[in-house]
């Protein structure tokens, strides 16, 4: 969805969903997500919907991914570090849900 | 707590928070910048740094007004402020702790003075698929541009009106991106011509602007005006946008949808102390009151920049130098006197940069269809609550943002009402008949920004 101007500043790898992803020194872990084909960081947890960064300063929250195991980091405030492992969040199961089944 | 009490704790490391810290700590003080970004330059002047050591040859793409970060950044650098980046502060009470967080450990700092210079967010701009991946702020697509040197790879649009979406346009086509099309919603140059005079009187902003609508059009992207209907349309991505314009429907195809509806401040941090707060009608959004100095209504707490009234990058600047003087005089550093000789040149500065925002404020008001948009559209992002919900809310006897609230779940998400609280408000206000300033906005409550237990158990 997003290319680099620059393309041989990618010198860093990072996992994303445990695949290797090179990634530029200084990128935000949301603009390396932006760069690598698939832009969703996490799904809702109300209907399961996609969500890609949106406001990329820190203020809409649609970027949460996990971080290296913490999950609900903001994505586009978070510099890329060599052997950084970064997952997408998926749906988290609800109590309602539960309830449901 | 360390024990420690620092003279001036500023948050934001924007053009506000810079200047104001260089000149505090000029004149004595000692000084900390906390800021949650890896950099200082705040949202404006965001990788400034990087690019001008790394990327040099992005700066004439980026533009003069860009550029001229440089200079405040490194004057920052040189002073002896402190700076701590990657640093959230999460809580300010008004005896002037603050609750920080960094690195997985959170603290508690006492500060003789506090300096909020937190800046603008964009207004949030609900529109119909506004929540699908590809559908973005156009302040986000900047600052990828800045920070990381990225452009969309496939055809994108920009949508509303507003300066920067015109200078967002101007720096993709110079980018090489492939601009679609610039869609604006509304420009009143007649409300706006009764402001000519202050906007002439400002400076270079008129011919910057006409400068940037010029490299658009030279580009060859079409700007169609009086844009009604914005759409994104889509799957799982956005693929397209829909619209009407010149009495016809379009459909654009784009992987990459910019929506702007100009800035407002961001009055996180002041609402949930409380300080006191007003609404600006001419920018549609909450500011503190403060005095001539940025003091707000608590003592010792003070603002400057964009988030005590949209400004600019420039004008912020200027306000945050004010305002470091006033620390100074408080502080008791200098006296009153001096500090008014010292502030001269940058409040008649400020109060020139400022005369360009009535003439600004009239010719790009935020649409009044997506403020106020139909009953199927999101509003509430985080927990998805749509515009009907609302309404449907507020026949139940929700009669203000916070009742709502508790009906709806609008507000309660991980953004804490940021992408939310402007548009429930003018919902309800438009509702029941009420002026915004009567309607009200939620009761933000601290920590504003998450805290993991870990890092509340780290506190001593």
């Amino acid at each position: 969805m997003f290319r680099r101007l620059h393309t041989s500043s990618s010198t860093l790898t990072i996992t994303l969903d445990g695949v290797a992803l090179k990634v530029a020194p200084g990128d935000s872990v949301a603009a390396a997500v932006l760069a690598s084909g698939n832009p969703a960081c996490r799904q809702t947890p109300v209907t399961g919907s996609d969500r890609a960064p949106f406001c990329m300063m820190g203020a809409c929250f649609d970027c949460l991914v996990e971080i290296d195991g913490v999950p609900n980091r903001q994505a586009c405030l978070v510099e890329v570090r060599e052997g950084m492992q970064v997952r997408r969040q998926a749906r988290p199961t609800l109590v309602a849900d539960r309830l449901a089944s | 707590m360390s024990g420690e009490i620092i003279d001036l704790a500023v948050i934001g490391a924007g053009p506000a928070g810079m200047a104001a810290a260089t000149v505090a700590a000029d004149l004595g003080l000692d000084v900390t910048v906390f800021d949650e970004n890896p950099a200082p330059g705040g949202q404006i002047y965001r990788g400034i740094e990087a690019v001008a050591t790394k990327r040099a040859s992005d700066l004439a793409m980026l533009g003069p007004a860009y550029e001229a970060g440089k200079t405040i950044v490194s004057a920052f650098r040189a002073s002896k402020a402190k700076h701590q980046p990657n640093t959230s502060v999460w809580l300010v009470q008004k005896d002037r702790q603050l609750g920080i967080a960094s690195g997985g450990r959170a603290s508690m700092v006492q500060a003789r003075r506090i300096l909020i210079a937190s800046g603008a967010q964009e207004r949030p701009v609900p529109i119909p698929g506004w929540t699908l991946p590809g559908v973005m702020l156009a302040g986000a697509t900047q600052g990828l541009l800045k920070s990381a040197g990225m452009v969309p790879s496939g055809p994108v649009v920009l949508a509303g009106n507003g300066p920067l979406l015109y200078q967002l346009g101007a720096q993709l086509a110079a980018a090489g991106a492939k601009v679609t099309a610039l869609l604006e919603t509304e420009a009143r140059y007649g409300a706006a011509l009764q402001h000519l005079p202050g906007a002439i009187a400002s400076g270079g902003y008129l011919a910057k602007g006409l400068g940037l609508i010029s490299a658009i059009r030279k580009a060859g992207v079409p700007i169609r005006r009086n844009v009604t209907g914005l759409k994104a349309i889509g799957k799982d991505h956005v693929e397209a946008v829909e619209f009407a314009a010149n009495g016809r429907a379009w459909r654009l195809d784009c992987e990459v949808l910019c929506l702007h509806q100009g800035v407002v401040s961001n009055a996180q941090l002041t609402l949930a102390i409380p300080a006191k707060h007003e609404w600006n009608e001419a920018q549609r959004c909450w500011r503190p009151v403060t005095d001539a100095w940025g003091n707000t209504d608590l003592e010792g707490i003070a603002v400057a920049g964009d988030c005590g009234g949209i400004g600019g990058a420039e004008a912020a600047a200027h306000a945050g130098r004010i305002a470091a003087c006033e620390a100074a005089r408080a502080l008791g550093k200098i006296d009153a006197p001096q500090r008014d000789t010292r502030a001269s040149g940058d409040r008649s500065a400020w109060e020139r940069h400022l005369r360009i925002r009535p003439f600004l404020d009239a010719l790009y008001p935020p649409s009044r269809a997506i403020a106020v948009p139909a009953d199927d559209v999101t509003l509430c992002r985080c927990e998805e609550v749509t515009a009907g919900e609302v309404r449907a809310a507020v026949r139940q006897g929700g009669t203000g943002p916070n009742q709502v609230k508790s009906f709806t779940r609008t507000g309660m998400g991980p953004c804490q009402g940021r992408m939310c609280a402007l548009t429930v408000s003018e919902v309800i206000a438009d509702q029941l008949g009420k002026s915004m300033a009567e309607v009200g906005t939620y009761r933000v409550r601290f920590p504003i920004k998450p805290l993991t237990v870990g890092e509340l158990a780290s506190l001593e």
